[in-house]
């Protein structure tokens, strides 16, 4: 299996608070990776990192293959990013806002036309796509945030509390978006409250304090702590925590 | 380049999406230029005025003839008694009142000394300068007449010459200072309102994860802004010409190259505001507060700048707008070209290379 995010002792100190702490993982081309944590464990930090947001203190790591610190350019053209709140403009239309990403990621015309015609299509958004984004409903929008964020088929697509405040059913619809992101090589690497959407993913981390306690398969990570539900897991790793917000 | 095309289109978008903003990018210039015009002028007509006339002779009844005819004043009433008069401010509406003593004639004269009195509402200091001011103007005229006469041996005659502005126009003054204004709160508020607005909705982070090069999304911000001002630049200058009858003496072409200097400043100063700050209310309090207001105590359009202690002045030559205004009169009322403006200009890029210095050095901080 390649490689396709690789760090080593990856830290984010801010003053004397060390956000994330000499991070080292793996994550697999193809695969759903799910980051798991408590609000304040350092998940958000770890991930602006990898993305090019914010610069390490120190570490290393490689995201497809390109160096965190020297080929920024090229990583921002092998990622999709997702961010917690809903981040598309409310003001222009579906189109428009595919429009406007695909020209921002350098999609030729022709590209974002065939392109924003299909994701329409599979969205069930057809008579929608004139309408503002404002007036659609919220499980709408962040399925369209999510098809939007992988238009320029990247690599590795971040996914940062993509279901916050969503209905069930409208979540395990995005879910199956996931899943055949997935199907079609694109790594997956999200971050989660939901338990339950742990228990989808093929491997997860568990952030604690800013260091990672934990990374397995979610039915490895049961036997281990000999735990019924994911649930359980994370009360067991997040009980020692220190930080809470 | 087809991906800052897709930006600016996009800014555009934003900007005709959201009607209320329009309307006032386009709505206050207009608006502005037609308040200054017509309402808001220093010059005044028709003050009202009481005439307490004890002497009632020939010299007392020409000169209420001229102050009747002149367009400056209007008389209201013929008062009987002096004790009338403070009746008369307090429920009239009359600005003047002006008293001839008994025997007005007979000491001008007889005696060369005849005494007029004139007394104005001085709770507007300014308006009571000005228009004792003008019934100053009509006793002289009146008493020119008189020594013409009697051909007196010394007489000194002063003629005045109005130069840049001979029929006195307030427009003359405003519509440099209005164009330093409208050209400023558009450039600052909107642009580091538009941009703040990125970072409150979480659309930056989208960008900043992009391979889209963040200088040009500062650039891609800018233009749309920098082409409206320009479009606002155009409806000023025709108003100011067509409505407020205010030539373009100097060269157009520069007006134009330096207004866009004045933009670019502008909006450098906007985009610092919004790098500084995170949100859209706090970003347009500064620049109301911290921009706005100090250019319009400090552009010498609206208060003198030669009347302000020293430490104040000193304050005005940091701001911007001076400068701007200072250009624009030059060359839409003197006339005057390059050579005339060239240290005003010069301040002004100064002014700008330095902000966009800070600004380049802020962003770069920001990302890490």
């Amino acid at each position: 299996m390649d490689t396709v995010i690789h760090t080593v002792n990856l830290t984010k100190r801010f003053g004397d608070f060390i956000a994330a702490n000499e991070i080292t993982f793996d994550v697999y081309q193809g695969e759903i990776f799910g980051f798991l944590g408590a609000n304040g464990a350092g998940k958000t930090t770890a991930m602006r990192m990898l993305c090019g947001l914010s610069t390490p203190s120190s570490g290393t790591a490689t995201i497809a293959g390109f160096d965190i610190y020297k080929e920024t350019e090229k990583i921002k053209k092998n990622i999709g990013y997702m961010s917690q709140k809903f981040s598309l403009y409310e003001d222009l239309t579906v189109l428009e806002n595919i429009r406007f990403i695909g020209g921002i990621y350098g999609l030729s015309d022709k590209q974002i036309k065939e392109k924003s015609g299909q994701l329409v299509e599979t969205l069930g958004m057809k008579g929608e796509a004139k309408k503002m984004v404002g007036a659609l409903p919220l499980g709408w929008k962040q399925k369209l945030a999510f098809s939007v964020a992988i238009l320029h088929e990247p690599k590795i697509v971040f996914l940062d509390e993509p279901t916050g405040g969503v209905d069930p059913v409208t979540r395990r619809q995005f879910w199956d978006l996931i899943y055949e992101a997935a199907g079609n090589g694109i790594t997956v690497f999200v971050t989660t409250h939901y338990m339950d959407e742990a228990e989808y993913c093929n491997r997860i981390s568990m952030m604690v304090d800013g260091e990672i306690k934990a990374l397995d398969t979610p039915a490895k990570l049961k036997q281990q702590y000999s735990a019924i539900s994911m649930d359980e897991v994370f009360y067991e790793l997040a009980r020692g925590a220190k930080r809470s917000e | 380049m087809n991906n800052i095309s897709t930006f600016i289109k996009k800014e555009f978008l934003h900007v005709f999406r959201d009607r209320k903003t329009l309307l006032m990018l386009f709505g206050l210039p207009i608006v502005q230029i037609i308040l200054f015009g017509f309402a808001l002028t220093n010059e005044i007509k028709n003050a009202k005025i009481v005439v307490c006339d004890y002497a009632k002779d020939a010299a007392s009844q020409q000169i209420i003839g001229k102050l009747q005819a002149s367009q400056q004043f209007e008389i209201q009433n013929v008062l009987l008694s002096h004790n009338q008069i403070e009746a008369a401010f307090k429920n009239g509406e009359i600005k003047m009142a002006i008293v001839f003593p008994a025997n007005f004639n007979n000491d001008l004269l007889h005696q060369n000394k005849a005494q007029v009195q004139l007394i104005t509402d001085a709770s507007d200091p300014n308006t009571a300068t000005t228009i004792s001011g003008y019934a100053t103007q009509i006793l002289m005229d009146y008493q020119n007449e008189l020594m013409q006469l009697q051909n007196l041996p010394y007489q000194i005659h002063t003629e005045m010459r109005m130069i840049y502005n001979p029929e006195l126009k307030a427009a003359v003054n405003f519509v440099p200072g209005v164009m330093s204004l409208i050209l400023l709160l558009v450039c600052v508020l909107m642009t580091s309102v538009a941009i703040v607005k990125e970072k409150e909705i979480g659309t930056m982070e989208i960008l900043l994860v992009s391979p889209f090069n963040p200088f040009l999304v500062i650039v891609s911000k800018a233009v749309p802004y920098l082409a409206l001002s320009l479009i606002n630049l155009t409806v000023i200058l025709l108003l100011s010409v067509f409505v407020l009858g205010m030539p373009i003496n100097g060269s157009v072409l520069l007006l134009y190259a330096v207004s866009t200097l004045f933009i670019i400043t502008a909006l450098s100063l906007g985009l610092l505001i919004s790098n500084s700050t995170a949100s859209q209310q706090a970003a347009m309090l500064i620049s109301l507060m911290g921009m706005l207001v100090p250019s319009i105590l400090f552009t010498g359009f609206m208060f003198p700048l030669e009347n302000m202690p020293y430490p104040l002045q000193l304050v005005s030559h940091i701001i911007p707008a001076k400068w701007y205004y200072i250009i624009v009169k030059s060359i839409m009322v003197k006339g005057l070209g390059f050579s005339a403006i060239w240290k005003e200009t010069l301040i002004l890029l100064g002014m700008t290379l330095v902000l966009l210095v800070v600004n380049i050095k802020k962003f770069k901080i920001r990302l890490t």
